[in-house]
Formats: C-alpha cells, structure tokens, sequence
C-alpha cells in the first residue's frame, strides 16, 4: 500500500486543537500543523519540544562581550595607547567605564544578529527558498493538521480520516506521496 | 481561549474574518495605486531630488557652502541628525517596549512605525556622514587601523559610542523588522496571481511555510529580540545625549541629558507616526484597524513624553541657577532672553504647553486635531535640538568670539532633501509591503475584534 499524507483543513485555531487532541489520544501520531499565525497551546499537544533559540542569542551576546572587551583592550590599552587631554589609557580597570557603552552594544549586536542567521537557516528560511506549505490558503484563513499512514502503522488512511470526521473539521484532502 | 473584558474597548472594528484581513492589506498591494499615491510620490521624489543635488553640491565644494562659522561649528547639520535619530525611536518602542508589555494595540502600527525608524535613521546617519566632508572616508569611523598603521579609534568618545550605537540600533532594527514581514510576504505571495508579483514576494518571503515549529521559533525570537531592543532604544539616544553632555560647553555639560533626551525621542517619534498613520489610514482604508482608539493610546504617549520632556526643561533651568555656575546661569538665561529668545519660546510653546490639551477626552480622540498636533510637535522638537545646539555655542567664552548662525540654501536644501527622501521610501512601502503585521492582527480578531466581543458578551449574559 502508498504511504498516504492527510491534510484536514480547520477554519479556526480553537477547531484545529480540538482535532489534534481526538487524534492524539487515539494514539495517532501528527506529523505538523500549518496556519498563518502561531497556534497557542498547539506544542505540547503534537509533541513540538521548546526551541533553544534563546540560549543560543546567550550565546551569541556572552561572545560579542568578550569580542568588544578584547577588541577594546588590545587596540587602546596594549597596541597604541592614547593621551588625550592629559588623560591617559593606561590599564583596562581605569578605563573600563568609558568603555562600557560599546560593550553593551556589541553584545546585542552579535546577540540580535547572531539569533536572527540561527533562526532562518533552522527555519529553513532563506532567500530562494521554495515553500513548503501543502496549501496556499495555510497563509491567509485556513489551519491545517498533516498525518502521514508512513508514522501511523497501527491505523489505516480510512480509519484516520473517520476520526477526523468526528471533529469540526473543513475538509478532508489525501495525497499520495 | 484567552478572553478580554468587554469594557476594553475593540481593536477591529465592524465584522471581519481572517480572510477579510489579508483581503484588505493585500488587496491595494495587487491592485492599481490610487491617483494620490502617484501625486505625492512625484512631488516627495522631486524633493528627494532636489536634496541629491545638494549633497553633490555639498560633497564637491565642502562644508563651507553650509553657513557654519569658527564660533557656530555645529548647527541643522546636528539637529538634524537629531532631529531625525529620534524621530527614529517611536518604531523600534512601538514594536519591543509594547511587546514585553503586551499592549495588543501595537499590532496595528507596528509595522509601518517600523518602517519609519528605519527611514529616519537612514536619514539622521547622513549627516554626521555628510558633515566629514569627505563621505569616502566616513569607514575611518570603524576600528580600523588609521590607513592601516597602528592607530586605532578612541573607544573613550562618546562620538564612537554614537557610531556603535546607531550602527547597532539601525541594524538590529531592520532584522527585526524583517524578520516580522517574512510570514505576511509569504501570504502576499500565496494570495497574488500575476507570475511576477509571485516569485517577487517568494524571494522576499524566504519560502516561509508556517509549520508550528516554524511558529514557536517565531515566538521565541520576536521575544528575544523585543527583550535586546528594549535597553537599546534607551541606550541610543542616550548615547546621542553625551554627544552633549560630555563636553564643557555650558548647556550641554549637564547630567539630565540622557532620560531628557530619550523622553524627547519617544515624544518627536509618536508625533511622526501620528503624522504618517492618520493620512495612511484614510488613503488605504484602514480606519477598521487603525481606530480611534489606537490614535487615543498614541496621544496619551505624547502626553506623558511631553510632559516628561517639560519637566527636564525647568529642571535644566532650576539647576543653572542652583549651581552657581555663571557660564551656566548665563546660558540659560541668554536662550530665553537672547538673541535666539524666538527659537527657545517656539520650542516651550510647542513642546510643553501646547501637548497639555491632550487631558482633555474629545481632543485626544479628534483626528483632525491630532494631526494638527503631531506637526506642532515635529517643529518644536526640531527647535529643541536647534535651541540646544546653536544657542550654547553661539556665545563663546570669549565676547570677541561670539557670533550668530546664519543658514544658507544649502542648510536648507538639505534638511527639505531628507524630508523628500523620507517620505519617498515611506511611499514605497506603503505601497509594496504590506503596511499592518499581518499574522499578528489575526492572531488577536477573535479576542479583540468588535462583533466577536460582542457574541461573547451575548453568551456571558445569558
């Protein structure tokens, strides 16, 4: 038998929850939702674990930090120290205030920037990129639940789409891929 | 689902589904422009125009076509750059300080205020720029070796400050706002028709697809970057601030300037968006979703910046006096009284006085005074800048030095050329981009739409 992928097409994000929880506790697995806003409350039901997003902008800001420090010190304090109006750079410690306002905007500079390229290449979000959304109205009305018969063994295509039946669902689409 | 009290009154107004939404955004988008977009885009392009010229005019002669002198070596060239850094901050608080905030009403203007924080900043970076006079060597700013020897820039000015700072915020800014626009140019891009337009906004879009994992990424980083733009908004014009502060001229060598100039910023950007909206709204009909009340919340903010901003000029004036500082006292009582006494009175009429009408209910929800207002606005934070800058420089220690500021036409070109430019970038965006976040106001139709609030306050009665 194909392997089957079913798209069921719901007109509110509430109605898609709905359907998502009937297939979940019958022990069918979803394989994504797609929907032209973020879905409150969708994650945990499918099983989408929490980006790291967030740690990896931590990462990113702890490195332009360190980066401006460095920056900084080599470049007034070790390799051409100045005497500006009788007030020299001569060691970081005295320094360190004046140098404060470029650390601080370095370090969002490479968290911001940093967290942004992170988050398109995981997305999968670049320029010339094709979409990859099953419908065109995913982007403007309508919020769509897929199901592959390929992760779902113990149920047939028919056996899934009565249970989607069930719920307030739109339409029903099967693809064979 | 998240529910809001009735009292609260809706964001969108009449009856509207998702699908209206995207109809009503990108529907001028694929549709031929009306006739008044062509008008004033020609009349903003030929003022761009006009400003190009004299940049080149200004690029092959020097700055001396400018009517600075050795005593006024500072003049619309840095209020300017002001003028327009805080226009530049409404945006970047509208879409970062109103998020970690949760005020639902940003979603309306967000994008466009965005836009315009990017376009003023462009602007507000030219003159510093163009003030080098030599515009080819303005990467002599970054730490690079002096022509690659062994000098390397001063990390102890706050002039280098202001090079990362806005370097740092334009940047930052752009990404964020971009990083919004891609889900709303990817449903351009599955709503549109014509082959061109199609594969135009699937590059623009990233092919964004909108699975949920897409989505919670989206979430997170929105936050992320709204949590790392907050402090830099503050930091910013904070930065600009000690421009001023850190020097010895009197009048500028004082401690007020960072909150004072940052509240000056919000207060100038609100009125700039204010004078933006209230004409999109009409022209792209958009009255449902830009409503009476978003332009309420918007003045209650000018309201309390103005009032903020007032407080920092008596402030200024009370420790002049209290200091017993004489150049200082002198200053001050030389910018009300002096030559430049207009500019001074121009700037307390317009920024302090007359924002105060803003208690009153009905004129805060009258548009047509509103715009009147926002312009009122505009001018009297130009004349700060200009009271600040000229003023304190225009009396030197010396007596023998002290001297008057005289503008020439290319002082003038100039200032009108970014105003031109401005609003010609702003034209294209309204007419290309879609001018409201999408995904964000459809997210919040079913909570704070109009009819839907109504059907919930039906089924709450009975």
């Amino acid at each position: 038998m194909a392997n089957k992928v079913i798209y069921a097409v719901y007109e509110d994000p509430e109605l898609l929850k709905d359907g998502a929880r009937k297939l979940v506790s019958h022990g069918v697995k979803v394989k994504d939702t797609w929907s032209p806003f973020p879905i409150h409350g969708i994650d945990p039901i499918i099983g989408v674990k929490r980006t790291r997003l967030a740690i990896a902008a931590f990462m990113f800001g702890i490195t332009g930090t360190c980066l401006a420090l460095l920056g900084i010190w080599y470049m007034n304090i070790f390799d051409w120290p100045m005497n500006i109006g009788g007030k020299p750079s001569q060691a970081m410690y005295k320094n360190l205030p004046a140098f404060i306002p470029v650390t601080f905007e370095f370090t969002v500079l490479c968290a911001a920037h940093g967290m942004s390229i992170t988050y398109l290449i995981r997305n999968k979000t670049l320029p010339g990129m094709p979409a990859r959304n099953p419908d065109p109205r995913s982007t403007d009305d309508k919020f769509i639940i897929e199901v592959r018969t390929a992760d779902n063994h113990g149920h047939s295509a028919e056996a899934i789409t009565s249970l989607l039946r069930e719920t307030p669902v739109f339409e029903i689409n099967e693809r064979q891929y | 689902m998240h529910s809001e009290a009735a009292i609260r009154e809706p964001l969108i107004l009449g009856h509207k589904t998702y699908h209206d939404i995207t109809q009503d955004i990108v529907g001028p988008i694929e549709n031929k422009a009306p006739r008044g977009w062509y008008v004033l885009i020609t009349i903003a392009a030929l003022i761009a125009l006009y400003g190009v010229g004299c940049i080149f005019w200004l690029l092959s002669k020097g700055i001396g076509v400018w009517g600075l002198n050795k005593t006024v070596d500072w003049a619309w060239d840095i209020t300017n750059f002001v003028w327009w850094v805080g226009i530049g901050h409404a945006g970047t608080l509208i879409s970062a300080v109103l998020l970690l905030f949760r005020q639902k009403w940003r979603m309306a203007v967000n994008r466009s205020a965005e836009a315009m924080t990017i376009f003023a900043v462009i602007m507000a970076a030219m003159f510093p720029l163009l003030h080098m006079g030599r515009l080819w060597l303005g990467y002599w700013v970054f730490p690079l070796p002096n022509q690659f020897g062994s000098l390397w820039v001063n990390f102890n000015s706050p002039l280098l400050w202001d090079v990362f700072a806005i370097s740092t915020y334009f940047s930052v800014s752009l990404v964020f706002w971009y990083i919004g626009l891609i889900p709303d140019f990817a449903t351009i891009r599955d709503k549109v028709t014509k082959p061109g337009m199609k594969k135009v906004y699937g590059i623009l879009s990233f092919g964004w697809s909108g699975n949920a994992k897409a989505w919670t990424r989206f979430e997170e980083v929105s936050l992320v970057l709204a949590g790392v733009a907050t402090p830099l908004v503050f930091s910013v014009h904070s930065v600009v601030s000690f421009d001023f502060a850190t020097s010895v001229i009197p009048g500028w060598h004082t401690t007020i300037f960072p909150p004072y100039f940052v509240s000056g910023a919000v207060f100038s950007g609100f009125a700039m968006v204010q004078t933006l909206l209230l004409v999109m709204r009409k022209v792209m009909h958009l009255e449902n979703y830009i409503t009476v009340k978003h332009v309420e919340y918007m003045n209650i903010v000018i309201i309390v910046t103005g009032s903020i901003v007032g407080v920092a000029y008596i402030t200024e004036l009370f420790i002049s006096w209290y200091s017993g500082v004489e150049y200082e006292s002198y200053a001050f009582i030389n910018r009300a009284t002096g030559p430049y006494w207009w500019s001074y009175w121009a700037m307390m009429t317009c920024n302090v006085v007359s924002p105060q009408v803003f208690w009153f209910r009905n004129l805060r929800r009258n548009l047509a005074f509103t715009f009147f207002m926002s312009i009122i606005v505009n001018i009297g934070m130009w004349f700060e800048r200009f009271v600040i800058i000229v003023t304190s420089l225009h009396r030197d220690y010396l007596p023998s030095s002290w001297n008057m500021f005289h503008p020439t036409w290319a002082d003038a070109g100039l200032f009108l050329g970014t105003i031109g430019i401005f609003f010609t970038l702003y034209l294209l965006f309204a007419r290309y981009f879609p001018v409201l976040a999408l995904n964000e106001v459809k997210s919040i139709l079913k909570v704070s739409g109009e009819s839907y609030k109504k059907e919930a306050a039906k089924h709450h009665h009975h």
